[in-house]
């Protein structure tokens, strides 16, 4: 990062601007996202480094959040403080749209974080282990409370056991209407086939709705 | 940026003068684009200000400014969310918090399939 000049003291005020308050254009770029989602280990940003553009960044996120399990009785407000980091790579897709990928953070307990992730997101892919198959609950679980569309892909690690996607089905009690599919993290077209997957997946919806 | 260093986190905080919630809720993936010309004005923003409107000379997520400056999410939103109060930055358009529309999903699928 830049060393901090003096000069923020030194200038002058802000004129006050006559242009409009941020202005949110109606042509221009567009930009969209899907949200990959998986327990620990899982592979999410392997699958986000498969087929972004850019090699995957991460970032980190400051949360505050009511302590979970402190006495109420106390009369001071406890908040904890905690960062969360989330890994996203990027996606140009031509025509001035832009498809970003976040991969969700690794553990149950920043479930919180999740809301703000999904908030305008086309949908998600809950990657499984067929070898950790509970950890794929939450996020399952998740994305049907909150009614996001999502499809389920199960990583094919080297070793893994060969489930049917039925049984994946059946011991996951994923709905009939959420597609399933094998798929290898780090192969972009296998990811790329996820992708379309959840779009269409999303459209169908949509379409329905409207 | 280390999770163990409870500094780090304190010090972003100051280049938004205590301000953790942006006037709006700017998602992670809203583009931001520098206007023509606001850098020429630039000169009395923080270092990080300065930062976001030449990395933002071309469209340039939320995520990836805060990556950039090495600061949380919220800070790069508050920041973004001043200079675009000031004009000196356009938010582009992202989808409602529903998700987006047919005509945009449609845009997607064509693009996922010929990418």
């Amino acid at each position: 990062m830049d060393s901090a000049p003096v000069d923020g003291l030194l200038a002058p005020p802000a004129a006050p601007s006559p242009r409009p308050p941020t202005a949110s254009t109606a042509t221009g770029p567009v930009s969209t996202k899907i949200v990959i989602a998986g327990g620990f280990g899982v592979g999410k940003t392997t699958a986000v480094g498969a087929i972004s553009e850019i090699e995957p960044l991460r970032t980190e996120a400051a949360m505050t959040a009511a302590s979970v399990g402190v006495d109420d009785t106390d009369q001071v407000a406890q908040k904890t403080t905690t960062t969360v980091a989330m890994d996203f790579g990027r996606l140009t897709l031509g025509d001035g749209l832009v498809l970003y990928l976040f991969g969700t953070p690794g553990q149950d307990r920043f479930w919180f974080m999740w809301d703000e992730l999904v908030r305008g997101a086309v949908g998600a892919v809950a990657l499984v282990d067929t070898r950790r198959l509970a950890d794929g609950f939450p996020a399952i679980d998740y994305f049907e409370q909150r009614g996001l569309p999502f499809v389920v892909g199960i990583n094919t690690f080297d070793g893994a056991p060969a489930h049917h996607v039925d049984e994946v089905r059946e011991a996951l009690a994923i709905p009939a209407d959420v597609p399933i599919r094998p798929c290898d993290a780090r192969d972009r077209e296998s990811v790329r086939a996820l992708l379309i997957e959840v779009t269409r997946h999303a459209l169908h919806r949509a379409r329905a709705r409207a | 940026m280390s999770t163990s260093d409870p500094d780090r986190l304190v010090r972003p905080y100051m280049v938004t003068r205590g301000r953790t919630r942006p006037a709006g809720d700017l998602p992670l993936e809203a583009l931001v684009e520098a206007r023509a010309g606001a850098g020429l004005r630039a000169a009395h923003r923080v270092t990080e200000a300065r930062r976001i409107l030449r990395k933002a000379a071309s469209p340039c997520s939320i995520a990836e400014l805060a990556v950039d400056l090495a600061v949380p999410i919220g800070v790069a939103r508050v920041l973004v969310s001043d200079l675009a109060a000031d004009g000196e930055v356009t938010i582009h358009r992202t989808a409602a918090d529903g998700g987006p529309d047919v005509p945009l999903l449609e845009r997607l699928l064509d693009g996922l399939s010929a990418c």
